[in-house]
């Protein structure tokens, strides 16, 4: 079982969860977990989040409009709390440190949590990896985990790519990832994709027709 | 009973009756896969069944389509927790791919372009429970679902009903396939909600 230990307001409409899991036994990054929720009557309704962080039970949710779990978790659960958390789940949309392989990271919307951990964990292990991190959002005010990612981090390089509206005097006229996005001399890295299907779609699409090897290509989506 | 979350309520949506455990219905078609969409030509895609011997029974496109079909209208369950009811495709029966292959296997391991797999019991494909798929909803199956054909095995979670099949070899002992192998159940049984390893 796990309590609601911390929440952090991400957007108007997510936010980041902490847990605390007696006997949590560790997990990887870019792995999720199960959320199941029980109401007072045995109703029960379960969805996966991914981690998004390395070290500790960490979900960023976005709330959907017509959702079950997720409007609890942005707008109703409070602190001490009890969840049912099943996981570590998953052992392949992950990174682990000392590949010595450069990464590309793409993420659309919320689909930056499991990235974010490969980004944390990347830092905790003092991994002097190239990462690279695309981050498709609407406005700039849908940017999750905003001041981390404004912080530099040696060899960590993050782009953000707005679709709808931009910062002031921003170059780049909004719009979705396209190729001129993507540095046409770097194809050699390890590609993580995480977001709406749409996205995943198109952006796993784009780094093939860019030269990228498919095999090196993970995905994962949501919605 | 499960630890009651307070406040939470949930939606009950009335269908939700006749649902394996822990699913939700959805009208979408939603997509789960790992990499980036294969794009397979039709006159390039081929089937093959390989015994556990060796031997190979292909098909190509033309005459894959020129095999009996069946239309199945099936309820899908992914195990990322969306059920979806009622739905329509048409393709040939793996009793028709496996009529004239002598075999005495017990285990299946489906092969998809892109290097999927997924492992089944070879009895879980026999007596009218699987199909190989290339028509979804009256219209050619998108590449995005599995096309130009997919493994169609509904009373199993979704993976296990391969996107982009190429083939399925035949083996005399199990072989554990792609998520299989990556923390999730051998059998994937949705009633039994054998998700993950250990279910």
């Amino acid at each position: 079982m796990a309590r609601l230990a911390e929440t952090r307001r991400e957007t108007e409409t997510a936010r980041t969860l902490l847990f605390d899991v007696p006997d949590w036994p560790g997990h990887l990054a870019g792995q999720h977990v199960d959320v199941r929720l029980t109401a007072d009557d045995g109703y029960t309704a379960q969805r996966s989040y991914s981690l998004s962080a390395p070290d500790q039970v960490e979900l960023a949710v976005q709330r959907i409009g017509d959702g079950e779990v997720s409007p609890y978790l942005t707008d109703v659960i409070g602190i001490g709390d009890p969840v049912e958390l099943r996981g570590p789940v998953g052992g392949w949309f992950v990174w682990r440190p000392g590949t010595g392989r450069a990464v590309l990271l793409i993420a659309g919307g919320s689909g930056i949590a499991p990235l974010m951990a490969m980004i944390r964990a990347r830092r905790l292990s003092g991994d002097g990896t190239p990462f690279t991190l695309l981050y498709s959002v609407r406005t700039p005010s849908d940017v999750y985990f905003a001041d981390e990612l404004r912080r530099p981090v040696p060899g960590l390089d993050v782009t953000l790519l707005y679709t709808r509206g931009t910062p002031d005097g921003w170059l780049r006229p909004p719009g979705r990832l396209t190729a001129a996005d993507l540095d046409p001399a770097d194809t050699d890295r390890d590609c993580f994709v995480c977001g709406p299907t749409g996205f995943v779609e198109a952006a796993a699409d784009l780094l093939v027709a860019h030269g990228h090897d498919p095999r090196r290509i993970k995905t994962e989506r949501f919605g | 009973m499960g630890i009651v979350s307070p406040g939470f309520h949930g939606r009950r949506r009335e269908s939700a009756g006749g649902l394996p455990p822990g699913q939700y219905l959805t009208n979408d078609f939603p997509v789960l896969s790992a990499g980036p969409t294969p794009r397979i030509p039709q006159d390039e895609w081929e089937f093959t069944v390989t015994t556990e011997s060796g031997r190979e029974h292909r098909w190509t496109w033309r005459e894959f389509l020129d095999l009996p079909s069946e239309t199945p209208q099936v309820d899908i369950h992914c195990v990322t927790k969306w059920s979806k009811l009622g739905t329509e495709w048409q393709g040939v029966s793996l009793d028709v791919l496996l009529a004239d292959v002598e075999t005495e296997a017990d285990y299946a391991l489906a092969h998809s372009y892109g290097g999927y797999t997924t492992n089944l019991p070879l009895d879980d494909l026999l007596d009218g429970k699987a199909w190989v798929v290339h028509r979804y909803d009256g219209e050619d199956l998108e590449p995005e679902h599995g096309g130009p054909a997919r493994l169609l095995v509904p009373h199993l979670y979704f993976w296990k009903s391969a996107k982009w099949v190429r083939g399925i070899t035949l083996l005399t002992e199990n072989e554990p396939g792609f998520w299989e192998s990556a923390g999730y159940h051998d059998y994937g049984d949705p009633w039994r909600e054998q998700r993950y390893q250990g279910d």
